[in-house]
């Protein structure tokens, strides 16, 4: 196992705005970052939730949106040459016999670092689950909240519920393969792109699939195969629907997740730390951003970014127990113009 | 002013409830459950809650943003709001609203 982790100085989970400030501010101090991220992209809550919306509190970007915000960060950390593991949730963390951490993730990437930043904002994004009586049984035997092979659906007769890109995608997708698919919306818009809306519409059209308004009400069904569900319509109406595989497309929520096992003291899904160094009261474990917490915190990108500017000062004297700390600017400081790759020749 | 909550326990909770304020940050300020993920940008769903009949006719309608927004929320219902987009006004004074599994499970 040991053999095949990646090793390195610092790993960073969460590629939000602050995780990502943190590479600029470890790498101005020398030392090497990877991140891990459970979405497909970086820029976190600025990318998933609010990529369009501006804005208005970043110093010295009087309007920015999140999509903005995210790929000027990019820009900035270029020179550090940022190691990114998307599409990953961090599962688990050990301390290995000479001090490091070890970070392992849910698609089996290890990666040894000797300080490990958590800048995982509100937690990780996980697809929202219905809140429908007894679920649960059902989920990842006939009911699925995203699709890892299409082949799984084969000759299945599908249910797809939800409204968005999400569930408008995969009934496009999926429709070719299924034997029968349904679409339950609440309503009869879609806040989609426009081409996979009349693509779909098409399919209605056609024949090809069914559309109904409503909502899900129950699953039924035994020993975890559902066999119909129950839709309930504005007017209160109830009719069953019967399928073999349903795929509900609600949009993400964030859950804590796995951090909440790695043995950090938690205070209300937060973690406690110190305001000098960011530190939680595990040595070696920072935590930075909406997910840390002491006295006076506001969850805000700009306090975010400064939690990284202290936080890599420890992380200094972490990584290069025997070099001194030298404080810089990069306005006049021609060693960190060099890192930066800006210094007049 | 106040607002009146009913969790989702059925019990009803009095707020104190600052003009100006949206419902969200009242209810949050309030020490009521509420998610409100995305921190009031009309963006999650996770502030639903429902709005008593009898204030329905005098909240201001629906957007479309938050119509799709609520398309990521359960068990909605005619009277589904999302509270980050409901403003405290003097003639909410009283407005009755009850948690959802969306904002507070």
């Amino acid at each position: 196992m040991t053999t095949d982790a990646i090793s390195t100085d610092v790993v960073i989970i969460g590629a939000g705005p602050v995780g990502l400030f943190a590479v600029f501010e470890l790498g101005l101090n020398d030392m090497k970052c990877h991140l891990i991220d459970i979405l497909d992209k970086v820029g976190g809550q600025c990318a998933e939730l609010y990529p369009e919306k501006p804005i208005y509190d970043i110093p010295g970007l009087p309007i920015v949106t999140g999509q903005e915000l995210t790929d000027a960060l990019m820009k900035q950390i270029e020179p550090f040459n940022p190691v990114f593991h998307l599409n990953q949730m961090a599962e688990s963390l050990t301390k290995t016999d000479d001090g490091k951490w070890r970070v392992t993730t849910d698609a089996g990437t290890i990666i040894e670092c000797t300080v490990l930043v958590i800048a995982a904002g509100g937690g990780s994004f996980v697809p929202k689950k219905p809140p429908i009586k007894g679920i649960e049984e059902y989920e990842a035997k006939s009911v699925f909240y995203s699709v890892r092979r299409m082949e799984t659906f084969r000759d299945r007769h599908i249910v797809i519920s939800g409204g968005g890109d999400s569930a408008l995608d995969w009934t496009l997708n999926l429709q070719p393969l299924a034997s029968k698919l349904t679409l339950i919306h609440r309503r009869d818009e879609f806040r989609a792109a426009p081409d996979s809306v009349n693509k779909m519409r098409e399919l209605v059209a056609a024949g090809k699939i069914d559309l109904k308004i409503g909502q899900i009400a129950n699953l039924n069904g035994a020993g975890g195969q559902i066999e119909s569900v129950t839709v309930k319509t504005d007017s209160g109406d109830m009719h069953d629907i019967a399928c073999d595989a349903l795929l509900p497309f609600y949009g993400l929520t964030m859950k804590l997740g796995p951090v909440a096992n790695f043995g950090i003291n938690l205070h209300q899904n937060l973690i406690p730390v110190d305001t000098e160094k960011f530190e939680s009261d595990v040595p070696q474990i920072f935590a930075i951003g909406d997910i840390n917490s002491y006295p006076g915190k506001l969850k805000l990108i700009l306090s975010g970014f400064h939690e990284a500017a202290l936080m890599a000062q420890q992380a200094f004297r972490y990584v290069h127990p025997d070099r001194k700390l030298r404080f810089q600017y990069t306005t006049s400081s021609s060693d960190l113009q060099n890192k930066l790759g800006v210094a007049a020749e | 002013m106040k607002l009146y909550v009913t969790d989702l326990e059925g019990v009803q909770h009095e707020i104190e409830a600052m003009p100006n304020w949206t419902v969200m940050e009242i209810i949050r300020d309030g020490d009521q459950p509420m998610r409100a993920e995305c921190g009031g940008s009309c963006a999650c769903a996770t502030c639903h809650v429902y709005v008593a009949q009898e204030w329905l006719a005098k909240l201001p309608p629906m957007e479309d943003e938050e119509r799709g927004t609520l398309d990521g929320g359960f068990e909605v219902e005619p009277n589904s709001r999302l509270s980050c987009q409901l403003i405290m006004t003097p003639d909410l004074d009283g407005l009755k609203v009850t948690l959802t599994n969306d904002s507070s499970n």
